[in-house]
């Protein structure tokens, strides 16, 4: 059954739950965190509006610096900026930040320990038509390899904007992950959120295995759980939005409780969120896993249903990893 | 800015020359590193140290400092001896280059050696640091002088393209707190830039995204600080100050060559070096005598 205590979206399970992108809450937390503290400033390449970025912009156009289409420099400009006080934040598509400035993250802000962060937008292959250069579905994995990169996908705007907004109060490099189509409103804002902090949005007495999911994939494994439970299978559902620090006792407590993991996200297999949770449980609780994401693939153009469908990760990919998992 | 007096300049000769020396010593004991473009970049490091900063050695976070922004980082050993010899930290310190557990990183690092603004390595990132850094200030203080950026650039790193991207943001945002000073030494690892990868004219590239260009000797005191005084002055857009340097500058078997780029001297050849460099004080004594 769904956890009281996490405050769910009471329409949660309808079929016209509410639907934003996930981004839109990137804007209202950067606002948030900007109305607050005033050395907080945004930097966006050329992608102000699609990046929600404008939100913060049109209300503070003196602390916005357009970067022009330099995801490069945008990464070193905030670093120097972090250096006289400010608090960046930096926009672009996944794809090119921290895709394309990946050494300048690591050098001029991890490396320097600069208080910057990085917002990838449009990232997982939800992206849809513009296929696959545009579908960021490695981020996750270059970013939580980097020392003192905190790294944080929500799974809705809700929680997207506690998201930017907690990271401007932590002195640090954060990496944060945004979907750009339409997701479910899972949480609301009364959900509890704290950054290195999973919740366990479903719960169940006697469960057979644990869904760790993150992003917008959480709905689709909430949605799983749900159609399993009717066919006499429990699963608990974690929401793990923060991939580094891993909240590992909450990884750790769901697999020994279920015995069996299923981890979800919308990234390659290698190297991402499923990974983490794997180098935590085989140090602590070796249990059999089975790794729902992009196989070892680029995307394509297509709509985000027959995309997530077709690369395994839609209700009917997910419900066939538990049901494997299980057999194991 | 003040003017040099002669009894200034004579004080700065001798003083690159003792960081050209500590500079040999350190690359010594290192056993690896960067050679010439330290040694082609001493005079215009002691100018800074000892002559253009507003800093203090004694008090790291000041904010009112100037920055010096060092974007192509492996000629450190020149930074970590003009910071030595102007009181940031013991001079015998500069032995421990490159040795484990040392603050002295074979590329700089701000959190190992406080008094380094920024950590750099990979080429090309400095100048987007001092722009950032001159809009924070800009955003904090207005446009005020209180201080100002120094970026120090190699001429090979200018093939790097967030080079420009840094460049273009500079001019149209009329950065003039920014002033970058690039060694032009004329070679990179695998050969002369004009070969590699042509550079000229570098006063048209700067010129044509809005920057203030002046073009000096790099071991001419009196014509560096006269170029740092004429950047300071221009109030409407970034200055950048072309520095044609000798690479290896007063090791004579090193001077101009690009093999000395990325290597170290073993024992003769830094005894030769320390042994050119001493008599080379000699001369400048006797030409001021």
């Amino acid at each position: 059954m769904l956890n009281q205590n996490q405050k769910l979206n009471p329409k949660l399970l309808d079929k016209d739950v509410e639907q934003v992108p996930i981004r839109f809450g990137y804007g209202e937390g950067l606002l948030k965190a900007g109305e607050e503290n005033e050395n907080v400033v945004a930097l966006c390449a050329d992608l102000t509006d699609s990046t929600k970025t404008s939100t913060f912009s049109k209300k503070f156009p003196e602390r916005f610096v357009e970067m022009g289409i330099g995801e490069q420099s945008m990464a070193s400009v905030a670093s120097g900026m972090a250096a006289m006080g400010k608090v960046p934040f930096i926009a672009s598509y996944a794809m090119f930040s921290p895709g394309r400035n990946w050494e300048q993250i690591r050098t001029t802000i991890c490396y320097n320990n600069s208080n910057v962060k990085v917002a990838g937008a449009h990232a997982g292959i939800s992206v849809g038509p513009d296929g696959g250069t545009h579908q960021a579905i490695e981020d996750i994995a270059i970013t939580r390899v980097i020392p003192r990169m905190n790294v944080v996908v929500p799974c809705d705007s809700v929680e997207a904007k506690k998201a930017t907004y907690a990271s401007s109060k932590i002195e640090e490099p954060f990496y944060l992950r945004f979907a750009r189509e339409p997701t479910p409103i899972v949480t609301t804002e009364e959900s509890p959120f704290e950054v290195g902090k999973a919740n366990l949005l479903r719960d169940a007495k006697n469960p057979q295995v644990a869904i760790i999911a993150c992003g917008p994939s959480v709905y689709n494994s909430l949605m799983v759980a749900e159609e399993l439970s009717r066919e006499g299978i429990e699963c608990l559902v974690l929401n793990n939005h923060t991939i580094k620090p891993m909240d590992e006792t909450s990884v750790i407590d769901v697999a020994r409780r279920a015995g069996r993991v299923v981890t979800v996200e919308e990234h390659q297999v290698k190297g991402g969120m499923g990974s983490a949770v794997a180098e935590v449980l085989v140090k602590n609780y070796p249990v059999f896993m089975e790794f729902v994401g992009v196989e070892d693939k680029f995307g394509q153009s297509g709509t985000q249903e027959e995309l997530v469908e077709h690369y395994g990760m839609g209700i009917s990919g997910i419900k066939e990893a538990v049901k494997r998992v299980i057999n194991k | 800015m003040a003017n040099l007096l002669d009894e200034k300049v004579k004080f700065l000769e001798e003083k690159a020359n003792d960081i050209r020396r500590s500079i040999v010593e350190m690359l010594l004991e290192a056993g690896s590193g960067h050679s010439a473009g330290p040694l082609g970049m001493a005079d215009i490091f002691t100018l800074l140290y000892f002559h253009v900063l507003k800093h203090d050695p004694k008090n790291l976070g000041w904010p009112e400092r100037d920055r010096v922004i060092l974007s192509n980082g492996h000629i450190c050993p020149v930074l970590y001896a003009a910071m030595a010899h102007s009181g940031y930290f013991p001079v015998e310190e500069l032995k421990t280059l490159r040795k484990f557990g040392s603050r002295l990183q074979g590329h700089p690092h701000r959190e190992w050696l406080p008094g380094i603004e920024t950590s750099s390595g990979p080429l090309g990132s400095g100048l987007s640091q001092a722009v950032g850094m001159a809009i924070g200030n800009r955003m904090n203080d207005g446009q005020s002088d209180d201080k100002w950026f120094y970026c120090l650039m190699g001429d090979g790193e200018l093939d790097c393209g967030q080079v420009w991207e840094a460049v273009m943001m500079a001019g149209r945002d009329k950065l003039h707190n920014i002033i970058g000073i690039i060694d032009r030494n004329n070679i990179q690892i695998d050969g002369f830039t004009e070969d590699i990868m042509p550079l000229d004219s570098l006063r048209d590239k700067f010129e044509s995204f809005n920057w203030h260009v002046l073009e000096v000797d790099g071991h001419n005191f009196e014509s560096v600080n006269d170029a740092i005084g004429q950047a300071q002055a221009m109030f409407s857009k970034p200055s950048v100050i072309i520095a044609h340097t000798i690479p290896g500058k007063g090791v004579e078997f090193m001077e101009r060559k690009f093999e000395w780029h990325g290597k170290s001297p073993n024992a003769n050849e830094a005894k030769e070096a320390l042994n050119q460099l001493r008599t080379l004080g000699g001369k400048i004594k006797s030409e001021h005598e």
